[in-house]
């Protein structure tokens, strides 16, 4: 057993920290979030030509999958910088889905173009009321026309706005809460019948809840066998939560520096706050909650595509409760420790604690893991 | 011991809640009870309404125009309120420069300020904190000196809320640099119109504006306007935070929104089963129910306490860490009920007259938002880290 990375591995997570401390600082991204879009192509790009785009795509496709530390350690370094690109939803859900149920003719119209960045290709999966269940799908695609005639409101689809191309779940038999009958259809997000809006989530990234208004779509629109996409959309979103559990990683770090730093340099009482034991020992339980994240996020990273289901389940449900809380922990004291100016958006802390906030409540919040956790272990 | 209320009590509730079902409009409440913005002219306005019914001041002694009413009739008050949403009334006047005029100022300062505060002619707010001077309020730097008639004030004051539509503010502000920190401070008030004044935004964020840097340059300030005497003034500013936390428990509000809470739980969907019957779910809620439950009775405990002794003790420092620990579990609590759609976060959504196109259920637009937001409340208000310190040191004894 060891923890080490490979020469590369080290590599190309230094390449990805220098990448964005230079180009994706604090003021540079502020100005990225207040741009019409709210997400920069340009950066996209870069992250293409660093090849990090591909990283769940297969060689065949201009891919290097399967890239589990790899994809860790890139997450990690987004994490840090507070990237709000949709590299979660395209380059690892969207990726993973298309890999896993797109027929060779689709896969090759599609991996290349998204690991060159040229498309952006997002899961819309999410529906009002079903909190974080996949399997509960009211949005129907019934046979019309050349091919299928989509129907349903998506909720809270995540970069749908940056979206070429949407992934939509979609019943096409059964009752809607049956795990059968679900398939997915790639639906361009410009179809006549699709209508966005579009909003801003609270950590400043952008989401839109997609409406469907009799979408007509040609045949090839559906991914993999009808019927039968729940286990790749279960399996692309513990990736997810693999990939999410290191970005979380990257932001409880970055977090807890900014809050050791600016401890050691307030004074009050003639003093740094940071000899306050008080506030050392938060800031050590903070620490704590960080590793104990940490090593969570390695045990996801490993298990993340295993193919014993209930384990990789009960582990990546663990890992995603005690990085969840680790979240909420850390994030909140951050706040705490600053002060007033913790609650103000002047300094990067209030931004990694939102970023924190979204992270905990994406993919299944920790309640959600917690019940997980506990129904696979049955 | 006898934890009801007298029967003179109870019927002066339903008293103040008949007044509420009477005065408080559908639209004036719903701000509240959904959890939007209130508009500062409602608050004001709100403030006048019961002016006119002789309940302006509800924490007033009845020789400046209060109610007169004890601890426990205030308690009542303002629960009855804040079930009903009420907008909150303004504390900066009538919980905390209100009482300091009472007390230390002179007569022509009690005529000429008092009424004004009472009517809401005059919106007041606190100039304590700068950006130095937090948790450390002793060492702050703000300086007054004296040049005959008036002072001449020179400094920056951070932290201020609602400065943007105060006509006043209530400064603490050095006037002797040479002595022990606490010891050269004075209590001055100033009119937000004088020429050298300017306020700057403070961007929360939640993205809102509700606190500001104000910036005193070469502000020319009437002698006249000081409260009490020169260099005193840390004595005043003692009195005034026992009287600011006093009602910081906030049980009345807590407890309306765990009524929102509850109202949400019901209507979210776990499974295709109301949330409120998840047992991860209802667990969790019942902790905040059941620790809002022993809090307010200690909240009563303190006030019957305060009804005998008149001044509040370093108990009220309790009183503010539960009450806050509680109205942030309150509001991390309504966002983990609404799922994936806490996260939308539109601003324009928060206003009472939005009526664009709504994104999921309307109770959950402001749920983000209002969680970020209060995390202010273990940080104002001397922190709750401070506030500790206090129990540790005044309670205690270590
Ligand atoms: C939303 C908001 C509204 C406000 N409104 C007003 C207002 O209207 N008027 C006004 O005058 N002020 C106002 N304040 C200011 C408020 O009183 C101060 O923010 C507060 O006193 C903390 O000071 P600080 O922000 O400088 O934090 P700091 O004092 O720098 O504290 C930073 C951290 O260190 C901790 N700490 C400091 N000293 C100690 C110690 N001795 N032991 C242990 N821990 C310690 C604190 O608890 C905190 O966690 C407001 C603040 C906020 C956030």
């Amino acid at each position: 057993m060891h923890f080490n990375l490979t020469e590369e591995q080290r590599a190309l997570a230094e390449t990805v920290q220098r990448f964005l401390a230079q180009q994706y600082g604090f003021e540079a991204r502020r100005t990225i979030l207040r741009s019409a879009e709210g997400w920069s192509r340009e950066t996209w790009g870069k992250l293409a030509e660093l090849g990090l785009l591909a990283l769940q795509i297969p060689p065949e496709h201009g891919g290097m999958a399967p890239a589990a530390i790899e994809t860790m350690v890139t997450l990690d370094a987004m994490g840090r910088a507070l990237l709000v690109e949709p590299y979660l939803s395209s380059a690892i859900l969207g990726s993973a889905l298309v890999g896993a149920l797109g027929s060779p003719a689709q896969r090759e119209a599609l991996l290349p173009a998204m690991a060159e960045g040229r498309r952006v290709v997002v899961p819309a999966a999410g529906e009002a009321g079903a909190r974080y269940d996949l399997s509960r799908v009211a949005t129907t695609a019934r046979r019309g026309g050349a091919g299928w005639v989509l129907a349903g409101r998506k909720a809270v689809v995540l970069h749908a706005p940056a979206a070429d191309l949407l992934l939509v779940s979609a019943r096409t038999a059964g009752a809607v809460d049956d795990a059968a009958g679900i398939s997915l259809f790639a639906v361009p997000a410009r179809s006549p019948g699709v209508r966005l809006v579009p909003y801003p989530l609270i950590d400043g990234q952008r989401a839109a809840d997609v409406i469907l208004a009799d979408v007509a779509l040609g045949a090839d629109a559906l991914l993999g066998a009808e019927g039968s996409a729940l286990p790749a959309l279960e399996a692309a979103w513990d990736l997810g939560v693999a990939a999410l559990c290191a970005e979380a990683v990257g932001v409880l770090q970055a977090t807890l520096d900014a809050t050791t730093e600016y401890t050691r340099t307030r004074k009050q009482f003639g003093v740094p706050i940071a000899r306050f034991q008080v506030l050392q020992h938060r800031m050590a339980d903070m620490l704590m909650h960080l590793e104990q994240a940490r090593s969570m996020s390695y045990l996801a990273a490993m298990v993340a595509t295993a193919d014993d289901l209930k384990d990789r389940r009960r582990k990546l449900s663990a890992a995603k409760v005690v990085v969840g809380q680790a979240c909420r922990f850390v994030g909140q004291q951050a706040v705490q420790l600053h002060g007033g100016m913790g609650v103000t958006e002047e300094l990067p802390v209030s931004h990694c604690f939102k970023r924190l906030l979204a992270i905990e409540a994406s993919l299944g919040d920790t309640e959600h893991h917690l019940e997980r956790f506990i129904m696979e272990g049955r | 011991m006898d934890l009801n209320f007298t029967p003179g009590e109870q019927a002066f509730r339903e008293e103040v809640r008949a007044f509420l079902e009477r005065h408080l409009t559908p639209p004036m409440r719903r701000a509240v009870l959904e959890g939007l913005h209130v508009p500062p002219e409602e608050t004001v306005a709100w403030q006048r309404l019961l002016h006119a019914h002789g309940w302006g001041g509800p924490n007033w002694p009845t020789e400046f125009g209060g109610t007169g009413w004890d601890p426990v009739r205030q308690y009542l008050f303002e629960e009855a309120c804040a079930a009903a949403g009420a907008p909150r009334l303004l504390p900066f006047g009538l919980k905390m420069v209100g009482p300091v005029i009472m007390r230390f100022g002179s007569d022509a300062q009690q005529r000429r300020f008092l009424p004004r505060i009472l009517s809401g002619e005059d919106w007041w707010c606190q100039g304590y904190s700068e950006p130095e001077a937090g948790s450390d309020l002793a060492s702050l730097r703000t300086r007054a000196d004296r040049r005959g008639d008036h002072y001449l004030v020179n400094g920056q004051k951070a932290w201020i809320t609602l400065a943007q539509h105060a006509d006043w503010i209530f400064c603490l502000v050095r006037t002797d640099q040479a002595s022990k920190p606490q010891a050269g401070i004075s209590f001055l008030l100033i009119d937000m119109k004088s020429p050298g004044v300017t306020v700057r935004p403070i961007i929360m964020l939640d993205g809102g504006h509700e606190v500001n840097e104000v910036w005193f340059e070469d502000v020319a300030v009437p002698a006249e306007n000081l409260v009490g005497e020169e260099n005193k003034g840390w004595t005043q500013a003692k009195f005034l935070l026992g009287h600011e936390r006093a009602n910081i428990a906030g049980i009345g509000s807590s407890k309306r929104e765990l009524e929102r809470l509850k109202r949400i739980a019901a209507a979210e969907l776990k499974h295709g089963r109301p949330l409120a019957e998840d047992p991860f779910f209802a667990a969790r809620l019942a902790q905040v129910e059941i620790d809002l439950m022993a809090l307010e009775i200690t909240n009563l405990r303190v006030l019957s306490a305060e009804a005998e002794r008149r001044t509040p003790g370093p108990e009220a420092s309790l009183l503010k860490i539960k009450g806050t620990e509680i109205q942030q579990a309150l509001t991390e609590l309504m966002m983990q009920a609404v799922g994936p759609y806490a996260l939308p976060f539109r601003v324009e959504a928060l206003d009472g007259a939005f009526a664009g196109e709504p994104v999921g259920p309307a109770h959950a637009a402001p749920l983000a938002a209002t969680y970020c937001n209060m995390r202010k409340a273990s940080i104002y208000g001397g922190s709750n880290e401070i506030q500790k310190n206090i129990i540790a040191q005044l309670i205690l004894g270590l």
